[in-house]
């Protein structure tokens, strides 16, 4: 007699911690030839909301860490996804309905986003910032920072490397993000926040949603607290409404894109402020 | 005698030669408009300066497609280094004519001629300069190799720099190979048509650069134009808003720069004599007509009432009224609109119980002054140390540590510009770390530079002028070239979206 | 710098009104380190600021006049003669002999042996103190250098005093200043103001030379200001002239907002003498003016504010014959001293 399996409960990832959906709210996820995975939390407008301000008292801490630190921790991510390497490729070959070889080349392929921006937490200044040769007296440096709290809607398909590939540009700078999974593939997300729980990245770095990007997304792209809006993932939705309801505060928007974001410095300065420091100089 | 009364030294306007009317600049000539053509007068004599085109919808057609045609061409035929060749012809002819260029400022504009002669037309000339050399070396702008240009551009620009908003908008697009068509602001066109004139010295192609004045339906028509690939927009914060829901979903790159009302930071450690300069500088600057303007005085509490005291004794210095007397410090105020809006906020500052102090000087008659005002004992609440007045108003504000400093300084939707002032270098470089602001000047203020990134943070805009930070706006990067737009079918409801 | 045997300094009325009667070098060493630092680059934008000033028809011919009265017209030449003062107190006293109406300088500065020599051309023009007539300034203590003891500076004073004197050119012990010796610099001014004393009891007016161009650094100068202030100098003055830089605009204005300063707080007018490298009208005239907006109008008085030059005179002369005729001058129309 084969063993019964313990099946898991699929929760959010808020604040360094799972909670479900305050609405109590859940949703079926199928295999793509569907037959019931699991009942995933959908996230409700205040879930998005808590997911915010976790985000927002996170800021200061991982902005504050050195660069040097942040790769640590982003390389930590790799590390710890290497050794479940397993268990998400068998995730996401149920889900997606893709061979286990196929969801294993994808796992590779997530962990592999890790490692790269990994490497540019201690760079991207040195890249993207300037010293400026001004006509004048003064010491004048250009550095880009982190934006802040950034929204993500994920994209749909490759839900775990689609979903690196537009967190960890974000937060290899410094920002904090709301991510919203892929609405039909996301377990391997929230299996993630089981990874991201068990690393080093500070609670509310990342907060992951799952549940409908088309009523979750326009409450974060209006949201005030908010910074920045990467709609990668928002192909399907009518992202241009998302991309108006943030120009309400001016929020920098990234538009969807076909496919998985290719890794790419641009996508971590777009998500940044350049700061130009003045300062005089004299010997006397 | 009294010294101080220096005696009239006015910097003589014989040296314009300026036509009765101007005419848009369209593919190279002055044409007509369709629109009602509307007078530019002198805001400090309210005297008719000229009579300007106005341009409608079907003139910004007519632009958008020579700019277009141009585009496709000739300018982006033309190498790298010729399109350099051109900027630097441009930036040598506005140093040739430099005197009549900010003559003509200070009559449109009212800054005071000292300004205009040293700051801005200087720095016009030095814009065209920097970024011509940059045309032949996109290549090395780390936006990868030979990085494409967006095509037409649609630039907008204020009022309050006229000349040199208009350097910092075109000599970037055409370094990095677009087209122009831009809009001077309503109550300063003057500069942008003798700059018109430039080009045609310059025999800068037909159609690369095209001037349409008028209001802002002419804005609106051009930034919502379905063939312009790129807008650029400096102004206020609410039309910015409006701009950036317009453009949703269409690709339209898009660069703001916005309103502000920064902090200006001083702290007791400060070199006191230099900061008092620097927070003068930083609020009757251009009369306070300035994005980046040093609006807030935050000053730590145990210097506060030395600070006020040796600033209002500063300002009884400062000499207000003709713009083109050289030894002019404060000119007038650009519109009677703007002034409207600075009184409307200045007696709000005063019902809300601010103490206000105005500097004891003599108002001319006719044209639009305002004497150099100071708020004290501000509230962080007050209306006064929140909303952008764009003129010379100054909010005092104080502090009692650096943690209060810096939470007081940041505590506003914008994020333009700050100030620091400390002999200590280890707090003033903390400090700057922590201030959400785009430019920092430390121990200095409102300091301008080719070669140094220009932009804010939050609400005060996106993207950077100046520098090579500022070529990225006018080119594609990756993430340009992925970028999804809706179709052309679907923009119509955008529009009426945004009218709501 | 010892608590336990703390150095008691010479007893000056406004150190001990500014920083207590127990006055010792600690407590005058806290002081200056306590005032506030200069940003040279923002110090020196703002003298560029004040230097574009545009000083037109009736303002300029009255700057030319008044820039004239407060020069000390000066020659300090190791080969000086009897002769040569003579001829500079000829000019002093008629700076233009083609129109009388030139103002006369107020004073004429000359080495302290010179000085007898100096009384007996002037005669009855003569100010004595009385404040009608041309003074006669001495420079004293060791000048230019300083390099002697504290007993010959003494002498160096009181030895010009005695001949008749109006006015003491000091200069302070930029080595004490650098080390940081700040109470021997300040017991030396207290001692050299004490040897301007005249037998009835009156005082020589004692300029403090602080050497800007070897104190090198603005937040020194404002510190030597200060200093030469507490100390009961009459007058800062910022250079002997014969080290490079001399006068320089920001120097001028920093030493002008020190003295600004001091009369806000204690009402006491000091002043303040540029001296060396100023030659033509164009940069004198930025000297007024940044006189005029930093300490204010009254300060362009000779008691407040001189001019230390000899090539200046010669140019002022010339732009008031342009003014006056209405066509450029030349070299020829004004005389040589």
């Amino acid at each position: 007699m084969s063993r019964l399996a313990v099946p898991k409960t699929y929760k959010l990832y808020i604040g360094g911690k799972f909670p479900r959906s305050e609405s109590g709210r859940t949703y079926e996820v199928a295999t793509a030839k569907g037959a019931f995975l699991a009942n995933a939390a959908k996230a409700s407008r205040k879930d998005a909301r808590d997911a915010v301000v976790a985000a927002r008292a996170a800021v200061a801490g991982w902005t504050g860490a050195t660069g040097y630190n942040r790769g640590q921790v982003l390389y930590r991510i790799a590390e710890l996804l290497e050794g479940r390497h397993a268990q998400f490729a068998g995730e996401i070959a149920s889900s997606e309905g893709i061979s286990l070889a196929a969801a294993a080349r994808e796992v590779d392929a997530a962990i592999d986003v890790w490692v790269w921006y990994a490497g540019w937490a201690d760079k991207y200044v040195q890249v993207a910032g300037n010293g400026n040769p001004v006509s004048g007296p003064y010491f004048n440096l250009s550095t880009p920072e982190p934006t802040g709290v950034v929204a993500i809607v994920a994209p749909q398909a490759s839900s775990l490397l689609g979903l690196v590939s537009v967190i960890a540009p974000a937060v290899v700078t410094g920002n904090t993000v709301v991510v919203v999974a892929s609405e039909t593939a996301p377990l391997s997300a929230i299996s993630l926040a089981e990874v991201l729980a068990t690393s080093d990245v500070p609670g509310g770095v990342i907060n992951i949603l799952t549940g409908s990007p088309a009523e979750i997304a326009p409450w974060l792209a209006s949201h005030a607290d908010v910074n920045a809006l990467d709609l990668a993932g928002a192909e399907r939705l009518d992202w241009v409404d998302l991309q108006i309801s943030a120009a309400d505060t001016l929020k920098r928007v990234l538009t969807p894109v076909t496919g998985v974001p290719a890794p790419s410095l641009d996508r971590i300065v777009a998500f940044t402020e350049t700061k130009t420091v003045w300062h005089t100089k004299s010997l006397i | 005698m009294n010294f101080l009364e220096y005696a009239p030294a006015p910097e003589s306007p014989s040296i314009l030669h300026l036509r009765k009317e101007y005419g848009l600049f369209i593919d190279g000539e002055f044409v007509k408009g369709h629109g009602k053509p509307f007078a530019t007068i002198s805001p400090s004599s309210e005297k008719h300066i000229a009579q300007i085109a106005n341009a409608n919808a079907k003139d910004v057609d007519v632009a958008v497609a020579a700019a277009r045609r141009a585009y496709d061409r000739t300018w982006s035929k033309l190498s790298g280094a010729d399109r350099g060749k051109f900027l630097f012809r441009i930036a040598r002819l506005v140093q040739e004519r430099a005197r009549e260029l900010a003559v003509a400022e200070s009559l449109d504009n009212g800054k005071p001629i000292k300004e205009s002669r040293d700051v801005d037309v200087p720095l016009v000339a030095a814009w065209f300069f920097y970024y011509a050399g940059w045309a032949d070396k996109l290549d090395y702008a780390g936006l990868g190799a030979s990085p494409a240009a967006l095509g037409v551009a649609a630039q907008v620009i204020p009022w309050n720099f006229p000349l040199l908003m208009l350097a910092w908008k075109i000599a970037p697009a055409l370094a990095a190979g677009n087209t122009v068509v831009l809009k001077p602001a309503e109550t300063t066109p003057l500069t942008a048509l003798l700059f018109a004139e430039i080009l045609q010295q310059a025999e800068l192609p037909a159609g690369v650069v095209n001037i349409l004045t008028g209001a802002g339906d002419t804005g609106a028509a051009l930034v919502n134009h379905p063939d312009v690939n790129k807008v650029a927009f400096t102004g206020s914060t609410a039309v910015g808003r409006a701009i950036a829901k317009s453009t949703a979903g269409t690709g339209k790159k898009l660069t703001l720069e916005l309103g502000g009302k920064a902090a200006n930071i001083v702290f007791d450690d400060a070199p006191i004599d230099q900061a008092v300069e620097g927070i003068v500088n930083g609020i009757f600057f251009n009369q306070g007509h300035v994005c980046c303007a040093g609006s807030r005085l935050l000053v730590q509490e145990n210097i506060h009432e030395e600070v006020v005291d040796r600033l209002k004794r500063r300002l009884s210095t400062l000499r207000l009224g003709d713009p083109l007397d050289k030894n002019t410090d404060i000119g007038a105020i650009n519109s009677r609109e703007q002034l409207d809006r600075i009184r409307e906020l200045s007696d709000i500052g005063e019902a809300e119980g601010a103490d206000r102090w105005t500097a004891d000087c003599a108002i001319p008659e006719n044209g639009f002054w305002f004497a150099p005002t100071i708020f004290d004992n501000v509230s962080t609440s007050s209306r006064i140390a929140r909303e952008e007045i764009f003129g010379p108003v100054l909010s005092v504000l104080t502090f009692r540590t650096p943690a209060e400093a810096i939470s007081k300084a940041n505590n506003t939707p914008y994020g333009l510009s700050a100030g620091i002032w400390s002999d200590k270098g280890s707090k003033i470089l903390a400090v700057a770390d922590q201030l959400k602001a785009g430019v920092i000047w430390a121990n200095t203020f409102n300091r301008f530079d080719p070669a140094s990134p220009f932009g804010g943070y939050k609400e005060s805009g996106y993207g950077r002028e100046g520098g090579r930070h500022g070529l990225a706006a006018y080119l594609q990067t990756s993430i340009d070239a992925g970028a999804s737009r809706t179709p052309v079918a679907a923009r119509t409801t955008i529009t009426k979206k945004v009218t709501k | 710098m010892t608590l336990v045997n703390p150095v008691v300094l010479a007893p000056a009325a406004r150190a001990i009104q500014m920083l207590g009667g127990d006055l010792t070098e600690t407590s005058l060493r806290l002081h200056l380190e306590g005032l506030s630092g200069v940003d040279a680059v923002g110090l020196e934008e703002r003298a560029a600021a004040l230097g574009t000033r545009s000083i037109k028809t009736a303002s300029k011919a009255w700057a030319l006049d008044k820039i004239i009265e407060l020069i000390d017209l000066t020659t300090l030449e190791g080969a000086d003669t009897p002769g040569k003062v003579r001829s500079l107190v000829a000019k002093a006293m008629t700076p233009d002999p083609g129109d009388m109406t030139t103002p006369r300088v107020a004073a004429v500065c000359v080495y302290g042996d010179m000085v007898p020599y100096a009384v007996d051309a002037l005669g009855a023009a003569h100010s004595r103190g009385t404040g009608n007539g041309i003074n006669i300034a001495a420079v004293a203590t060791a000048f230019p250098s300083g390099r002697a003891s504290l007993r010959v500076k003494l002498a160096d004073t009181a030895d010009a005093v005695a001949a008749g004197a109006d006015e003491i050119d000091m200069v302070i012990d930029r080595g004490a200043f650098l080390s940081g010796r700040y109470g021997q610099v300040f017991d030396d001014i207290v001692a050299v103001k004490e040897a301007c004393r005249r037998e009835n009891g009156t005082y020589a007016h004692l300029k403090v030379i602080l050497e800007t161009g070897e104190l090198n650094t603005y937040d020194n100068v404002r510190r030597a200001s200060w200093l030469a202030i507490l100390a009961g100098g009459d007058f800062i003055k910022t250079s002997t002239g014969k080290v490079a830089p001399a006068a320089t605009l920001p120097v001028t204005l920093l030493m002008l907002q020190v003295v600004r300063d001091w009369h806000h707080l204690t009402g006491e007018r000091i002043g303040v003498k540029p001296a060396g490298g100023i030659r033509t009208s164009k940069d004198a005239i930025k000297y007024l003016v940044t006189v005029a907006e930093t300490a204010g109008e009254e300060w362009l008085t000779p008691s407040l504010f001189r001019f230390g030059a000899s090539s200046l005179l010669n140019d002022v002369l010339l732009q008031r014959q342009k003014i006056r005729t209405g066509h450029y001058s030349g070299p020829d129309y004004v005389t040589v001293d």
